[in-house]
């Protein structure tokens, strides 16, 4: 996984195209399972209370790369089920899709998990989460006044984040 | 070249009814595979309660980087999937044909008994086939 190669924040966007009501909810976690960031464009079902469905959105996470990399059909030496993996180490997916949405998933290697979740025909988004990660250092890590897991405060990170959102297809 | 690494059929409740691996390096013994049938029945059920939209029956198709996984469930809650290489077309299509060889072959036999592992000789049998017929068809191709 590339993620250190161009000197600008790349790849650059995708023209706007989409009509802009794609994205549904944005969830950002770090390694400890701390909910950084929660955005939410069009959610018209709450099944739990923001907590319970932060937890039980890590919870998934953690529990279906745990599955990925014991069903990985290529590698004969695994660990046993429910073992943490580092980030990097193991098949991971990075996407699932279901009758009514589609998660799209992407870890980076400091343990930083973006998930968009989104309109069930959208394509594959892993640059779409490497642009939003890029964004996420520009606007966030470089950020002096920012501590490192603590929930993001961003209103330039926020505005931009949107803007991005409503132009992927 | 488009292959189905392997194929599982989880009843109701979780548990494991059918395991078959067509040649993969990861072959799992049986607790393994007992163990993540019941981890992907709880990862589909909790799949459905964080939809954003109702009406949610649970993950349909799983990406990951070195497979895929495609999941049917049928109207009483039986569960097949089926983990294959990445891209491979018509999967859905083999699930819902496996559907009709369980029907057929299993839940006709007045020997077997509901949500209990699977034993039909037959049901193998065409099973094979199916598989095989699939990878000529592509490999033909």
């Amino acid at each position: 996984m590339q993620f250190f190669g161009g000197s600008e924040i790349s790849p650059s966007p995708p023209a706007p195209t989409a009509s802009g009501n794609n994205g549904h909810m944005l969830y950002v976690f770090n390694r400890n399972g701390i909910c950084l960031l929660y955005r939410e464009w069009n959610r018209p079902l709450h099944t739990l209370n923001a907590q319970q469905d932060h937890k039980l959105m890590f919870g998934l996470l953690f529990s279906l790369k745990s599955l990925t990399a014991k069903m990985d059909p290529t590698s004969a030496e695994k660990g046993n089920l429910g073992v943490p993996q580092l980030p990097g180490q193991g098949c991971s997916f990075h996407s699932f899709r279901t009758n009514t949405y589609k998660l799209s998933f992407m870890e980076s290697p400091s343990g930083i998990k973006i998930i968009l979740v989104t309109h069930p025909r959208t394509g594959d988004l892993r640059d779409s989460l490497k642009y939003i990660y890029n964004l996420y250092v520009e606007y966030v890590v470089k950020n002096p006044l920012y501590t490192p897991g603590s929930p993001i405060r961003s209103e330039l990170f926020n505005t931009t984040l949107d803007q991005y959102v409503r132009g992927i297809a | 070249m488009a292959a189905v690494y392997s194929l599982y059929i989880i009843n109701k409740s979780g548990g494991l009814i059918y395991y078959k691996d067509y040649g993969s390096s990861g072959r799992m013994d049986t607790n393994d595979s007992l163990r993540v049938a019941s981890l992907w029945h709880s990862m589909h059920a909790i799949s459905q309660q964080l939809s954003p939209v109702s009406g949610c029956t649970g993950i349909e198709l799983l990406q990951a980087d070195t497979f895929d996984l495609h999941c049917f469930q049928s109207l009483t809650g039986t569960k097949f999937f089926v983990v294959c290489e990445p891209g491979t077309q018509q999967m859905e299509s083999l699930l819902k044909f496996v559907y009709e060889l369980y029907t057929d072959y299993v839940l006709k036999n007045p020997f077997y008994e509901m949500e209990m592992p699977i034993r039909c000789e037959l049901f193998d049998i065409n099973l094979a086939q199916a598989v095989q017929k699939d990878r000529v068809a592509l490999l033909g191709r």
